[in-house]
């Protein structure tokens, strides 16, 4: 009849200890978050250089690989700085995000008739989906523009970032792909961007009411930086 | 006012529940909810039929044994009013009405509307007191507190612990019940010195019982004393400060 207790917790000392509380995932989750939206934003803004046509698209791109040359080995920077830290913000934001999601639904005894929610929106009652969606499309992202998998992107030529971003994006089934994802990504961030304030104790009176509209603003600048893309390589304006 | 109820019943914790659909006919507007469901069942019993429990105590509001899930929403569409608080002319002539108790595996069913929310007393026992004397009520003016504190403090002691905001919760957590009596307590000059230790034991026993929150906001809503999310925020700082400092590292717990 009581609620049983079904593991009395004490905490442990040190990050690995604070990482174990369902608060402490959430913090990881937040710390994360911040910088995948970091990412997502440098992200959007690099495409962009598509619109100044293939030389500077392609130009960007090596670039990136020989960031910290001559003092470092070339693309050792892109490793180390950015691909390896953003591989472990990942993988902390997932793992969090799914041991978080067996507690929720193991605290749950079964659901109402006919519930009505009042504050919960589409973006916050979504978040597991678009997270799933956006990882789902990731792998796809990296196979067709990373990786170059024949089966993905057949006309994949590394280096040849605007060629190859033209030979995907310009197959429909592909376009609507990209589309949908970006939909997700940006339901995702639309909650995640505003959250992350909370989950972070980052409240106060001065400034809750921008913390939504930070969220919105950058969710929709985000989704609109990505989609120009895909669109314009549809209408002509790129290729 | 004629209306017609569906009530989940339930005659104990481990037996089977389901819906049942009765009449509630001739019900006068200005009755509460609660007087409403005392009518039905004063009927009910006249039938020899078992009458539907629930639990109630002060019907004024503020001891919290009263919330049952309404249409949908904790306490029904009246927002800010606990159950014993709404009045039958909030609903129209002919409404079906749903009744259910507060689902949540912290909270299992006791009786028909009835639920066990004795995990909110294991989360208070872990640490919403102080543990020295702070005297009786007039020492309470020695000391000073600033009055934003005194206000945001009393805004969260407001909580009266009736489970609605784990009910809302699509996750069952309980984070704005025990943020309010952490918030309560870490606001004012009396509850520093234990402060880290409170946060620390309150947030894990909760933890033990109930879901983890995502910031959807549905607690706040639900809340019949409206207490903010802003609460959690600061539950989530302080926590993360507490574990951070951990003084028993340093041999000062
Ligand atoms: S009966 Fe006490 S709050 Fe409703």
């Amino acid at each position: 009849m009581t609620a049983t207790q079904p593991k009395p917790r004490t905490s442990r000392p040190g990050l690995l200890g604070i990482y174990r509380s369902d608060l402490g995932k959430k913090y990881a989750m937040a710390i994360s978050g911040v910088f995948l939206l970091l990412f997502v934003f440098a992200h959007m803004v690099g495409n962009l250089h598509a619109f100044e046509g293939p030389e500077q698209i392609n130009h960007y791109g090596e670039a990136l690989r020989e960031l910290g040359e001559p003092l470092l080995p070339r693309t050792m920077l892109l490793w180390v700085g950015l691909r390896i830290p953003l591989a472990i913000a990942l993988a902390v934001h997932v793992h969090a995000a799914y041991a978080l999601t067996l507690t929720n639904l193991r605290a749950r005894s079964g659901s109402y008739d006919g519930r009505n929610y009042l504050a919960a929106g589409y973006a916050s009652r979504t978040m597991r989906w678009t997270g799933v969606i956006t990882l789902l499309f990731l792998a796809w992202h990296l196979a067709d523009f990373t990786w170059g998998i024949k089966t993905v992107n057949p006309d994949y030529v590394r280096g040849d970032v605007y060629g190859n971003l033209i030979a995907s994006l310009e197959r429909w089934p592909v376009f609507a792909l990209y589309l949908m994802a970006m939909g997700a990504l940006g339901l995702h961030v639309w909650h995640g961007a505003w959250s992350l304030f909370q989950s972070l104790g980052i409240n106060n009176p001065r400034f809750n009411a921008y913390r939504r509209i930070f969220a919105i603003v950058f969710a929709t600048i985000v989704t609109g930086g990505f989609v120009t893309v895909p669109i314009a390589v549809q209408l002509g304006i790129i290729g | 006012m004629n209306l017609t109820l569906r009530v989940w019943r339930q005659a104990g914790a481990d037996a089977p529940g389901r819906f049942e659909t009765y009449p509630a006919e001739g019900i006068p507007p200005e009755a509460s909810f609660l007087e409403m469901l005392d009518i039905v069942n004063e009927r009910l019993e006249r039938n020899g039929a078992e009458p539907i429990a629930f639990d109630h105590d002060c019907r004024e509001g503020i001891c919290g044994s009263c919330g049952v899930m309404i249409d949908g929403v904790p306490h029904g569409p009246q927002l800010g009013t606990a159950t014993c608080q709404l009045h039958m002319r909030r609903f129209d002539e002919g409404d079906t009405v749903v009744v259910e108790p507060w689902r949540a595996a912290g909270f299992p069913v006791v009786r028909d509307l009835m639920v066990d929310r004795s995990a909110f007393d294991r989360i208070i026992e872990a640490g919403g007191y102080i543990s020295v004397s702070t005297g009786s009520a007039p020492d309470a003016n020695e000391i000073p507190v600033p009055k934003d504190a005194a206000d945001a403090a009393m805004d969260a002691a407001a909580c009266i612990g009736c489970g609605a905001c784990v009910a809302a919760c699509p996750n069952s957590a309980a984070q704005l019940f025990t943020a309010a009596k952490l918030v309560h307590l870490n606001l004012l000059p009396q509850g520093q010195a234990e402060r880290d230790r409170r946060t620390v034991a309150m947030v894990d026993t909760m933890e033990s019982f109930f879901g983890s929150c995502t910031n959807h906001g549905e607690c706040e809503t639900a809340c019949p004393k409206g207490i903010s999310i802003d609460t959690i925020a600061l539950m989530n700082r302080d926590y993360l400060k507490a574990r951070l400092s951990d003084r028993r590292l340093l041999g000062r717990s």
